[in-house]
């Protein structure tokens, strides 16, 4: 098309790196995000447009009809998303950076020029990078697209754990490297189609089988975690084509997922190959043990409830992924802005871990429009709850109990909590007495100061709205 | 069945056994209710409000004793009532039975059943139903009031423009529920409070309340004792105590005294020197009276005024406050019916395998009950442990030949690589170690709210693989040629869709 210098493009990609760090960079606080997210539109659009005119030499059209189509299929879904299905949509957008992963690589493979470009230990390194973007690519493929059909909902939420799981992922892994090895041995005589594609089973595989030992729970990090590959599968396909652009962003986005990861599973005291190992609890018999604890709770309804927040002065409300299920964002502003007009002081206490991703319920309660300087992290708020007259949990369990705490032999013992039972009340929405993710009994529903209001959450919310 | 409320007879009790709203709450139960003639008129409740309420109004006492099942009262039955107790009948009241052996033995003799009200046991499920706690609540705030009555000052300092008045200072002696009631009154009345007492364990509760917790320079003896009660102490623990109060007696205005001890008389606390040791116009009020007072100089039922202190003996405080006293008394009933009234079918059913019914059960059908077996669990008091062989913490230190290991073979494979690896190779390599270290100085700053942002907009940046296939659209080769366009379809879903869904939700996080 035109004759671009390369040194141009090459300058447009560092323009568009800085770009996409200050977009990352931005996050760092709410009045800083909603610049960042132009600095990464800005340094997209920077990137495509260098390559475009420095790359592109035919097929023009074909590109720019699939990115019409593409696009508008983006921004659809992206208008029509609701933010309780936010999870779902992330991890399908990451399944298709996997899948792209896994196109780019194998249209490499496939260029005539391959041969001719590299030789000797350049064409090994090349092969390797090749196949280890495919990997990641279609690990990250198949397990987003797992981790969807469990967060819509359109799968069992319960980890499928088959027996001698952690061999056959073994297993699997020793095949991927042994195809590996047949690869690039091949692959200088001009083969080695048959391993590459055997390994992409092996690695789709083996990203379903992943996903499918996970619980629901663990979401947060499954998908924080597939964040992270669908990074490293970027980087390895600029290894691949030799463009340091796709090198930093994809370590960019990679260490970003990797991070999130780790805060998720500090957040709920757990080993990361523990949580990636798949199950709760399956290491010891202590969740039985202390399922057996017994007491007497006291339900009120939600006229008691109205009152009791009142005449409360301080407020703290724990949501959970029960809020999400339940739709009660909107219920639950309208009764943050009814209390807040009578000068109650209202806030929000979120563990890392509440839902079903990083951050979850301050999205959801920011499309509430619930101002987001009433809402706190755990770490945040934990010691001010002896001044709390009311807490409100709504559809939260694993996150608000005590055990952690308590009981040196509970599966979640040492899982930071948010220590609700340290306030005055404390109001448990919940639709039964069934046991959280974890399998624990909760002893915060027999302590004297709490009060149990049993039904849906958005009915009994809507109930106390009306009684306030 | 149906619950009568006669009038309570002893003289100057103003309370009575139910208020229109619990009985409101007992017809729910099933029951029928029957109050008495002018049974609540003393603590303001209106004959015509019970009839409101629904219930009946008998014309005497005698009709209530001869007409009910079961009978709900206040103070226990006088003269010849407790005789008058049918086998078929229930009596629920304040009892008293350590005190009152005659009685019990009357209320026995009838073959009816009795419970009283002071023997719930004192045990977390119970607290709903303890009349002695709801009674010693109004007594200390009663307590506070009737001090400020007989106080010659205000209890909250000012600047005036007429001068400096200076705060009330009060000491509250024994810090159970009437003491910490008393605390909280003085408190928000903008008092100076302090108090004492044996228990260690009641200083948090005392600071909660925001008042000072006075600390004897004693070895530490734990006054607690079975039920939450306090215990008797030892000779040099009293002393120490006793030359504390002599010292505060000089300095407080007002002394609120709530020191009891469960089936002895009240310890004296606060000798004649002390009082004659404190400022005119100052004010004891003591709250043990009944048990002998734990002051030497305390008349029951009176106000007596001694060296220029008013010390105030009065021990129908409960009853002075008759309309909250009678709603809390009658709520502690109207919960323990609920849960002797398992069907809500207006049928009592005594199971005697229930705690709470057999604590405070003190005869049936001829045969006493009373004293019950001793609670399992104490609400208030912890059991005092044994100092806990000090958890042997074995902080497992974290092993450092692992990650030592770790960074090793790390460091070889590097070199390995860097060994046979092109330059070129290496070249991209750095920009990746450089690139992961810079993700991660910049992630750590994001803050955790903006998380799910995080993920869609990184989700987002990492279509710039959409350059990848860029690259290969314009091959010669129709397969490639159309896998990039596929993928360049596919990627454009997320570019697009990330960023727009990113804008989307933050536009959405509005102070």
């Amino acid at each position: 098309m035109f004759e671009v210098n390369q040194g141009i493009i090459q300058v447009s990609y560092i323009i568009a790196t800085i770009l996409f760090i200050l977009a990352l960079g931005g996050l760092s606080n709410q009045e800083t995000a909603r610049r960042g997210n132009w600095y990464g539109i800005v340094g997209m659009a920077i990137a495509l447009v260098a390559t475009l005119v420095g790359d592109v030499t035919q097929n023009l059209e074909l590109l720019i009809v699939a990115l019409l189509i593409g696009g508008s299929v983006g921004i659809i879904a992206a208008r029509r998303v609701q933010m309780t299905q936010m999870p779902e949509l992330v991890a399908i957008l990451h399944s298709l950076v996997g899948l792209a992963a896994v196109a780019v690589g194998f249209a490499n493979f496939m260029d005539p020029e391959r041969l001719s470009h590299y030789v000797g230990v350049e064409l090994t390194i090349h092969d390797v990078e090749t196949y280890l973007g495919i990997l990641i690519g279609a690990v990250t493929f198949s397990g987003s697209v797992i981790a969807f059909g469990k967060l819509s909902g359109r799968m069992s939420g319960n980890p499928l754990l088959l027996p001698a799981r952690h061999w056959l992922n073994l297993l699997l892994l020793l095949g991927a490297i042994w195809f590996g090895y047949q690869f690039v041995q091949q692959s200088v005589a001009g083969g080695g189609i048959a391993p590459l594609v055997i390994m992409t089973i092996i690695a789709l595989l083996f990203g379903i089988h992943m996903v499918m030992a996970i619980g629901g729970a663990d979401m947060p990090v499954v998908v924080s975690m597939l964040n992270s590959y669908s990074g490293w599968a970027a980087s390895a396909t600029g290894f691949m084509l030799g463009n340091d652009l796709l090198i930093v962003t994809g370590a960019l986005v990679g260490s970003s997922g990797a991070i999130l990861s780790y805060i998720m599973c500090r957040a709920m005291n757990r080993k990361f190959l523990n949580v990636i190992a798949g199950g709760f609890g399956t290491g010891g018999g202590a969740a039985a043990k202390s399922g057996g604890q017994e007491g007497e709770v006291i339900p009120i309804d939600a006229q008691e409830a109205a009152a009791l927040l009142g005449n409360a002065k301080e407020v703290m409300i724990v949501p959970g992924y029960g809020m999400a299920v339940a739709q009660a964002q909107h219920v639950v502003h309208e009764i943050t802005t009814v209390l807040r007009d009578k000068g109650v002081n209202v806030r929000f206490g979120i563990h890392p871990v509440a839902g079903r991703m990083p951050g979850h319920m301050n999205v959801l309660l920011a499309e509430a429009k619930v101002p987001y300087d009433i809402v706190f992290e755990m770490d945040e708020i934990n010691d001010d709850f002896p001044d709390v007259d009311v807490s409100i949990i709504i559809g939260a369990n694993d996150i608000v109990n005590p055990s952690a705490q308590e009981e040196p032999d509970s599966p979640i013992a040492g899982m930071p909590v948010l220590e609700v039972w340290k306030g005055k009340t404390t109001i448990v929405l919940k639709r039964s007495m069934a046991t959280g993710y974890a399998g624990v009994q909760n002893p915060l529903f027999f302590k004297e100061n709490t009060r149990m209001l049993f039904g849906d959450a958005k009915d009994s919310l809507d109930n106390v709205f009306k009684a306030l | 069945m149906k619950i009568g409320v006669p009038r309570e007879t002893h003289p100057g009790e103003r309370r009575v056994a139910t208020t229109p709203d619990v009985a409101a709450e007992l017809q729910k139960l099933g029951y029928d209710v029957m109050v008495e003639k002018d049974a609540g008129a003393t603590a303001s409740f209106s004959d015509e409000a019970y009839t409101e309420a629904g219930c009946s109004i008998a014309g005497s006492t005698a009709d209530i004793w001869s007409d009910a099942d079961i009978i709900l009262k206040v103070r226990p039955p006088e003269g010849d009532q407790a005789t008058g107790l049918k086998d078929s009948q229930t009596l629920i009241s304040f009892l008293y039975p350590g005190q009152n052996p005659e009685l019990l033995e009357q209320l026995t003799k009838s073959g009816g059943t009795a419970l009283a009200m002071d023997s719930v046991p004192r045990i977390s499920r119970a607290q709903k139903m303890d009349a002695l706690s709801s009674m010693a609540n109004i007594a200390g705030y009663r307590a506070v009031i009737e001090a400020a009555q007989h106080f010659g000052r205000f209890f909250t300092g000012q600047i005036t423009a007429a001068g400096k008045v200076p705060p009330a200072k009060i000491m509250v002696i024994g810090a159970g529920v009437a003491g910490l009631a008393a605390i909280g009154a003085a408190k928000s009345m903008g008092a100076i409070v302090r108090a004492f007492d044996t228990r260690p364990e009641v200083k948090e509760q005392v600071e909660s309340m925001d008042a000072e917790f006075l600390m004897l320079d004693f070895e530490d003896e734990d006054g607690s004792g079975e039920g939450g009660y306090a215990k008797v102490m030892s000779d040099e623990f009293i002393k120490a105590e006793m030359a504390l109060f002599a010292e505060q007696a000089k300095d407080v205005d007002i002394i609120i005294t709530t020191a009891l001890i469960p089936g002895k008389p009240a310890p004296r606390l606060i000798t004649a020197e002390m009082v004659e040791s404190m400022k005119d116009g100052s004010v004891i009020v003591d709250l043990a009276a009944e048990q002998g007072g734990n002051c030497e100089l305390t008349e029951p039922d009176a106000v007596v005024v001694r060296n220029g202190v008013s010390i105030i003996g009065y021990t129908d405080l409960p009853s002075r406050l008759a309309a909250q006293s009678s709603q809390l008394y009658a709520t502690n009933l109207r919960h323990l019916l609920t849960d002797m009234t398992p069907e809500k079918d207006g049928n009592l059913a005594l199971d005697l395998e229930d705690e709470v019914v057999r604590g405070a059960t003190v005869c049936t059908g001829g045969e006493t009950l009373w004293p019950p077996p001793p609670p399992k669990i104490s609400a208030a008091a912890p059991v005092k442990a044994e100092p806990a062989p000090a958890p042997v913490v074995e902080e497992k230190k974290p092993s450092l030949a692992g990650p030592i290991m770790m960074a090793a073979i790390g460091g070889l494979a590097l070199l390995g690589l860097g060994a046979v690896a092109p330059p070129s190779f290496m070249a991209h390599f750095t920009v990746f170690v450089l690139a992961c270290f810079v993700g991660y100085m910049v992630i750590w700053n994001v803050t955790s709210a903006l998380h799910t942002p995080l993920m869609s907009v990184t989700n987002a940046i990492s279509s710039i693989i959409v350059i990848g296939a860029l690259l290969q659209i314009s091959s010669d080769v129709p397969l490639i040629k159309w896998i990039a366009v596929g993928t360049v379809l596919i990627t454009s879903v997320n570019i697009f869709g990330g960023f727009a869904v990113t804008r989307r939700m933050l536009e959405m996080f509005r102070k």
